[in-house]
């Protein structure tokens, strides 16, 4: 009888193995995908710390100023990491900042302006379900016709900016609107998206708060939940994943519309903080958002990646800009500067993805 | 392997036509709990739309489909694998960039905690992973290492112990050692066999003669869409199979041709005469593990 409970023919396995070599802490920490941006944003701020010393680059009005710039980036890159490490992309992130920013202002604008007089909370939630909506439409759009999510999102932001700009004008006839502050409900959201806190003499805004806590959460939800788990599945081999049962569709669609969320948040933040928005708000964002990814180590193919790598990446960026701002470099020069950065970035997480993998 | 007992899963008549073409016509099959069933037959046979319908992606034309005595018609691949039918397939089977334990796993998380606060259990994901890799006879090194680092044969086994684990009551296993070396098809055929001591039913897909012999209770020869041979192993010598497979004449052509071009030099020869006493030490090997 074959069915009874014989001993299995192979001897039990042995207590070592000897294909297992001792790795050490160091050599696992090389194989963490944001390590690249960790040593990264280290370089770079010794870099700047010695060239820009004079300027007063190692302070902490220049640190505050580095993170306050970071954070509304950091936001979008987070989200960005998510959705591209489940293998899409989202293009559109940048004009979806702008037609959130803009929603909330049509919306709360007196209606001699051409706004609708709303008070502000109402005006922020129509905004959230508005630009969740927009992320679902990217994503329903990516999963049913089966295109490249670049060529789709490409599409809508154009499409998304072009709204902004058209719906606004007619309304309202400008493309800029402020005044915010008039609105009712602007005492609470100032303190929740616009207000600051001193360390050490340095003015922080509480925009890094939001940037650090996203990161944390997504992290944990990478790491520590099923859904991260299905994540990385559907971004590494979207076929593998759904024959063993994940929902790679539905995953995809979430992601997209986690950036959409990110995408509203910063607008929601950038509007407090300015008491006002433009249509061009968040233009040209989603390269800076996938640089800051790319940078973070996170594979632009998909299935690997991390969302504290993008935190770094976003800080590597803040830090640059700001370094050529005070050092009185021709701001001209800044793209190079960052284009450079993103080639050097990708070949040495390149290579230390290899070292990792060969361990 | 016993003859008697009831088959767990088996197809009867099975026809399936894909407009003018017949893919499969009148194929007849089983699989008892604690066998091994061979599926053999060459490219083009029909092995690839067998499995589809045995795994629920076709449903057949003509013909029954019967899983533990009762008749199932399934509507998607969920419904086999929920009667405990699980399908490995050869490439499908693993994701390169995730760890071991995170494959093992994915789809079929373990969580801990409440509510939103509910988190995937990685401790109990890493520590099972490697029982249960233990429990098929494989030492996993670190269960944090990417499955992309570990063999063709070490994958193919992750995802046959995967599948044991949730529970197959019958595993299809799609030309497991298909592209593997003569050393990691062994270990693949060793795997096979440990599933089968513990009382799976498996089918077992391939065009290799040599692989299927020595786990195979049970063959089933499929030629042009047909079952062309139907025998458990006592009735088969591995020559006859070998034959069958290969057709006679084609073979005795390719035995000619190899002979030829051994001759064309000494080393060569070597080499070859090296090679085939490797694959023979293999096969008695597996032999005599198949027989306990």
């Amino acid at each position: 009888m074959a069915t009874d409970t014989a001993p299995a023919p192979a001897a039990p396995p042995p207590a070592s193995d000897e294909r297992l070599r001792e790795v050490s802490q160091l050599s696992r920490l090389l194989a963490r995908p944001e390590l690249g941006a960790v040593v990264g944003a280290v370089l770079v701020w010794v870099f700047f710390a010695i060239v820009a010393y004079d300027n007063n680059f190692v302070s902490w009005a220049t640190t505050a100023a580095i993170f306050n710039r970071a954070a509304p980036l950091g936001i979008l890159a987070i989200a960005v990491a998510l959705l591209m490490i489940g293998g899409e992309f989202d293009l559109s992130i940048g004009s979806i900042v702008g037609f959130a920013g803009m929603t909330i202002m049509v919306l709360s604008f007196p209606t001699e302006g051409g706004g609708f007089g709303w008070s502000l909370w109402p005006a922020v939630l129509a905004a959230l379900v508005i630009a969740l909506m927009t992320g679902w439409f990217n994503g329903y759009l990516v999963i049913t016709t089966k295109l490249p999510s670049f060529i789709i999102t490409l599409a809508t932001l154009f499409i998304f900016r072009g709204l902004t700009i058209a719906l606004t004008r007619a309304r309202t006839n400008r493309t800029q609107l402020g005044n915010l502050d008039e609105v009712s409900g602007f005492g609470l959201a100032d303190t929740l998206f616009a207000s600051q806190f001193t360390i050490f003499g340095a003015r922080f805004r509480v925009a890094i708060l939001w940037w650090i806590g996203l990161a944390l959460l997504a992290t944990w939800v990478l790491l520590r939940t099923k859904q991260g788990n299905w994540i990385f599945g559907s971004g590494g081999d979207a076929n593998a994943a759904r024959s063993v049962g994940v929902p790679v569709n539905k995953v995809k669609i979430a992601l997209f519309m986690t950036t959409a969320f990110a995408g509203f948040l910063v607008a929601l933040i950038q509007a407090v903080q300015f008491t006002g928005a433009d249509t061009l708000r968040g233009f040209q964002q989603e390269f800076d958002a996938i640089i800051a990814v790319v940078v973070g180590g996170t594979l632009l193919t998909g299935g690997y990646g991390s969302a504290i790598g993008a935190l770094f990446g976003a800080l590597i960026f803040a830090m640059v800009q700001q370094g050529i701002i005070i050092t009185g470099v021709d701001g001209d020069w800044f793209q190079v500067f960052v284009g450079t950065v993103l080639v050097v970035a990708v070949i040495f997480n390149n290579f230390v993805r290899q070292k990792a993998a060969q361990r | 392997m016993s003859g008697n007992g009831t088959p767990l899963l088996e197809i009867r008549n099975v026809s399936k036509y894909f407009g003018s073409v017949i893919a499969l016509e009148d194929v007849s099959a089983f699989v008892r709990a604690g066998e091994v069933t061979c599926l053999l037959g060459d490219n083009g046979a029909g092995k690839s739309t067998l499995i589809k319908v045995l795994s629920g992606v076709h449903k057949p034309t003509k013909g029954e489909y019967l899983f533990d005595g009762k008749e199932y018609n399934f509507n998607s691949p969920r419904d086999a694998l929920e009667l405990g039918i699980a399908t490995v397939y050869q490439d499908l089977a693993m994701i390169p960039l995730m760890s071991v334990w995170r494959n093992f796993f994915l789809g079929s998380e373990p969580t801990k905690g409440w509510g939103p606060f509910k988190s995937y259990d990685a401790e109990y994901a890493k520590r099972t992973t490697k029982e249960e890799m233990a429990k098929m006879g494989i030492d996993i090194r670190d269960p944090d290492q990417t499955v992309g680092t570990l063999s063709g044969g070490e994958r193919q086994s992750v995802a046959i112990a995967r599948a044991v684990f949730f529970g197959a009551k019958v595993l299809i296993l799609d030309e497991p050692t298909a592209a593997l070396g003569v050393k990691q098809a062994g270990v693949v055929l060793k795997y096979i066999l440990q599933a089968r001591n513990r009382g799976i039913g498996v089918i077992f897909i391939t065009h290799n003669p040599h692989h299927a012999y020595p786990v195979a209770d049970h063959f089933v020869i499929l030629r042009r869409g047909q079952v062309y041979g139907d025998y458990t192993k006592a009735e088969l010598p591995l020559e006859q199979l070998v034959q069958m497979m290969a057709g006679g004449a084609d073979l005795e052509a390719l035995q000619h041709e190899l002979e030829a071009a051994s001759r064309e030099g000494e080393e060569g020869a070597e080499e070859l005469a090296e090679t085939a006493h490797a694959i023979e030490e293999e096969l008695d090997e597996l032999e005599e593990l198949g027989d306990d």
